[in-house]
């Protein structure tokens, strides 16, 4: 008797695991996804703590040392065109890259998703013509746009930042428009709107925390773009200026020295590339862990 | 399907004017006066005075825009400040230039991504996927400038195959089918094809592994169908929008193309743009802007009305 | 329907018409959705799903529609709850015409709820058993603390222990989990009416069982009046006081169950009833009861919308539409056979 009655005594309750806490969980166990993360801590953190890492000053050069190839006493990168030592420019350059990448897409985050989240509630006609507007922006190919509003506002980081998140703000909208309407129909939606609850409460409680997700996971994937963008940017001239350290203004000016320090003249690159290739792959992982059907 | 094509061409004409406007307000964008953005520095009081009464610069900013749409529509997309000739015989001699490049790096990009997003989602999980999917987040990863730069340095620098810059041995003339040209192609429709192949790979892979996963191939199977004959299957269904994300592409690498025109010279709409920046010439730079934005938005409906035609399914009576 | 169980639900402070009064009264309701069509296309093409329905459901009963999809029982479901607007039509809640002055929308709101069908979007998924059930009464002002403890309530009431199931997630419990979960949702604002739409289509047989006992259970304590939406004939049967059926917009027949289920008097409710296949060897299905798909509800057919399905159709038929005929004994159907004046041939025996 007292053997089946222990057998009837309940489980004790697991705490129940919130969304979130379960995404974690996943991304926790992906190694490639971890990797990337690390790499990206890293060279934000090497960025920040520039001054204290770096082992020389980024604006100090000197003539009789320029194109100095990597491992050169006193310069274990080398040194650029006008005898800079590459690893502090790199450093350093890693905090004017970071943020022309990751800035744009945060306001583009914001604002594309506000406008897409009303469209997409919304509906109806105004929900027609918010997205024929976003699409005449989408009639741009981005660099193209990118290019032309900045070649028109004038070089400088911040206009850049504003032409770069006039470029992610249409595709951010996109999406968010198209999660909201989908859960909009949902049924759980529905009875909401059947208790009573107006429409910001709605939004509040049962939308934003359902859509909010999807549309970060594809602003993280838009962070390499705005990178490589940004970075395009002021390789033209259009976005950081000189002498400031910024990796793909170094490529510009290391140009002429492919021909004598090839492996210099690359090394502002190999940054972006890695930069770039953790945030897609980071970005690719988060979406892995939260897509899991439940 | 005539209708159809109606029907779209109606649907992107507010999307051409919108995209007309946001050119037109480029000029006015720039700080200081426009019209000084549209002429020379050393112009003449009469010359400005003339400029401004030709682009009406006193009037109110919408019947500027007539004014412009109207020279537009007639092909006067006004002089270039640096050059003095008109901007659209500039642009058009360009143009044909970039479309070359950005056809042929499609063409490559095309060819290997589909082979290799093919192998990928064929293989599902294999060994070979998981190899194949790297290479195109690499691909999407890369930044194609910096791949071009060491492009250069691996081939012209420091073996000397190919030649570093140029579009022929003339240096910026026009490009021409040739044997003389085809080395002067090579580096930069390779360095443009690399995003597109990553691309078209990642679509062609999930597309694939889609279709193959669908219940009605394990039926076809199930009755008997060999594997060529499945083959044969996943490349109708996957063909369609294999095709659309070609020509899209095609589009993008006509739009963006200022950056491997930089790095390699390349006589086309791209580094034109790059002068114009350069000069602060805009009406250079609002004419490209402006051709290059049109092209794309004829290319999109283009592969929108190529697509119904090849899909049954998105065919609407 | 025993007098007391009346007399009981007229003491409810909240009623106002008094036992008579039909709770939910529906008169001359129509809904279209228009297709426009755009430029260069051809005309509107116009989903006729609710066009021109008539029905009453009393205090403490359980009316039960039935039809095959497209015949606008889920449309007229929302159209009641107000979640869209009908185009043309009354409706009336014990009396008082929603969205007037003495009755408005909120106030209907906390009245009439709805159960959903149990699909995995029936509950957010980001949001636990006991906030979801709390969400109702906080929006209408209930403070938080209490909204918890009426949640925690009703999901003993559904069967569901508190201390188990209040802080889980939807996908941490079953399908008649959840499906309970969506009952003490629909009863968290204390209605008097619940529409339940399908409710109980997507589960097991074994637990639909347990479902539907539970919502009569529900229904006494509670005093509830039910409409209870479904396609399937059998779970209809157990639980309606009055049967409604409808086909493509329309109101076919309606009456008391055993009559419907008993003596149908429309060839559209005999030919449903013919289609539940039958477990009695000797009673095997021969024929197919109907033939044909469901058309369209964007181009129905002209005069009586079933003519083109109708084993007895006649020229009448495609010509005039019969409107709903008193059988007797508050059965109406919409047939040319059922009116005795109507000129059907077949009548002239």
């Amino acid at each position: 008797m007292a053997a089946i009655a222990d057998t009837l005594v309940v489980a004790p309750i697991r705490a129940s695991r919130g969304y979130w806490a379960s995404v974690v969980a996943r991304l926790t166990r992906d190694p490639i996804a971890m990797l990337a993360l690390a790499i990206i801590l890293a060279i934000v953190l090497a960025a920040i703590f520039a001054p204290l890492i770096a082992p020389a000053e980024p604006f100090k050069g000197s003539m009789i040392r320029r194109l100095k190839p990597i491992g050169f006493p006193g310069y274990p990168l080398g040194s650029d065109e006008l005898g800079r030592d590459m690893l502090t420019r790199l450093i350093y350059g890693g905090r004017l890259s970071l943020f022309m990448g990751v800035t744009p897409v945060f306001f583009a985050f914001v604002i594309g998703s506000s406008i897409g989240i009303f469209a997409g509630y919304l509906g109806g006609r105004i929900n027609t013509l918010l997205m024929r507007v976003i699409d005449v922006f989408f009639a741009f190919p981005s660099v193209l746009l990118a290019i032309a509003l900045s070649g028109a506002l004038g070089a400088g980081i911040f206009n850049s930042i504003v032409s770069l998140t006039i470029v992610f703000v249409p595709q951010i909208a996109r999406v968010a428009e198209a999660v909201t309407t989908q859960i909009r129909s949902r049924d759980y939606v529905e009875a909401a709107r059947v208790s009573g609850a107006g429409p910001l409460t709605i939004v509040r409680v049962h939308v934003l925390g359902n859509v909010l997700g999807p549309i970060f996971v594809y602003a993280t994937s838009l962070i390499s773009v705005s990178m490589i963008l940004a970075s395009g940017l002021s390789f033209l001239g259009l976005g950081v200026k000189p002498p400031d350290p910024e990796w793909g203004l170094m490529l510009n000016t290391l140009r002429t020295a492919i021909y004598t320090q090839p492996m210099v003249a690359a090394l502002p690159g190999v940054m972006i590339f890695l930069t770039s290739i953790s945030f897609n792959l980071f970005s690719d992982g988060l979406r892995s862990a939260m897509e899991v059907k439940q | 399907m005539l209708l159809y094509i109606l029907r779209r061409i109606v649907y992107v004409m507010p999307v051409a004017i919108g995209v007309s406007i946001i050119c037109f307000l480029l000029v006015h964008l720039a700080p200081g006066d426009p019209l000084t953005a549209v002429m020379p520095i050393d112009a003449t009081a009469e010359q400005q005075a003339e400029m401004r009464q030709a682009y009406g610069f006193d009037k109110p900013l919408p019947i500027q825009y007539g004014i412009w749409l109207w020279k537009v529509v007639q092909g006067d997309l006004g002089h270039s400040i640096a050059t003095g000739r008109p901007v659209l015989s500039e642009v058009g001699r360009a143009v044909g230039n970039s479309l070359i490049l950005a056809s042929v790096a499609t063409l490559i990009g095309f060819t290997f991504g589909t082979l290799f997003g093919f192998v990928a989602g064929y293989f599902r999980d294999s060994p070979l996927d998981k190899g194949a999917s790297a290479l195109s987040v690499l691909g999407v990863s890369v930044p194609h400038y910096w791949l071009g730069i060491v492009l250069v340095i691996i081939f012209s620098a420091q073996l000397g195959w190919l030649p570093p810059t140029g579009a022929g041995p003339d240096g910026s003339g026009n490009w021409r089918p040739d044997l003389e040209h085809l080395r002067y192609i090579i580096l930069p429709a390779v360095t443009m094809s690399v995003i597109p192949m990553g691309i078209i790979a990642r679509t062609v892979r999930a597309l694939v592994a889609d279709i193959l996963s669908q219940e009605f191939v394990q039926a076809l199977r199930a009755k008997g169908l060999g594997e060529w004959g499945v083959f044969k299957h996943v490349v109708t269904n996957a063909a369609p929008t294999a095709l659309a994300v070609m020509g899209l592409q095609l589009g993008y690498l006509l739009g963006g193309s200022i950056l491997i025109e930089t790095v390699f010279a390349w006589p086309g709409t791209g580094f034109l743009l790059n002068a114009a920046i350069f000069q602060r010439d805009l009406p250079l730079l609002q004419g490209t802007i402006l051709v290059l934005a049109m092209f794309f938005v004829t290319l999109n409906l283009i592969v929108d009305v190529l697509q119904t035609a090849l899909d049954p399914r998105i065919q609407r009576s | 329907m025993s007098m007391d169980v009346v007399a009981a639900l007229s003491a409810d402070p909240r009623d106002r018409g008094g036992p008579a009064t039909p709770l939910l009264s529906v008169r001359g309701l129509v809904k279209h959705f228009g297709r426009k069509g755009g430029l260069l296309s051809k005309g509107s093409a116009i989903v006729r799903a609710v066009d021109g329905v008539d029905f009453e459901v009393a205090k403490g009963e359980t009316l039960g529609i039935v039809g095959e999809s497209g015949c606008g029982k889920s449309t007229t479901a929302r159209l009641i709850m107000q979640i869209i607007k009908p185009d043309v039509g009354e409706i009336l809640f014990d009396g008082e015409e929603v969205g007037s002055s003495e009755l408005d929308l909120t106030d209907f709101r906390r009245q009439v709820q709805m159960v959903f069908q149990d699909s995995y979007a029936s509950l957010n998924p980001r949001l636990t058993v006991e906030d979801t059930i709390a969400f109702g009464p906080r929006v209408h002002g209930l403070p938080r603390r209490a909204a918890i403890a009426r949640a925690h309530d009703l999901l003993r009431r559904v069967g569901l222990e508190p201390a188990r199931f209040a802080g889980r997630y939807p996908h941490e419990i079953s399908g008649g989990q959840r499906q309970r979960v969506n009952i003490a949702r629909g009863l968290a604002l204390e209605p008097r009416l619940l529409i339940l739409d399908e409710a109980v289509s997507a589960l097991d047989k074994s637990i639909e069982a347990q479902v539907l006992n539970l919502l009569l259970d529900l229904k006494d304590e509670f005093g509830l009046t039910f409409i209870f939406i479904s396609h399937d004939l059998n779970v209809v049967r157990f639980m309606s006081d009055r049967v409604m059926v409808m086909y493509l917009g329309k109101v076919a027949e309606i009456g008391p169950a055993e009559a419907i289920f008993g003596r149908p008097r429309h060839p559209y409710t005999e030919a449903l009833l013919a289609s539940m296949p039958s477990m009695d060897p000797d009673n095997r299905t021969q024929e197919a009861p109907i033939s044909g798909d469901p058309p369209n509800p964007i181009n129905p057919p002209s005069g009586c919308r079933f003519h083109t399905r109708c084993k007895f159709a006649t020229a009448l038929c495609s010509r005039a539409e019969p409107p709903p005929y008193d059988v007797g004994g508050g059965h109406l159907a919409a047939c040319h056979l059922a009116n005795p004046e109507s000129g059907h041939p077949r009548l002239a025996a």
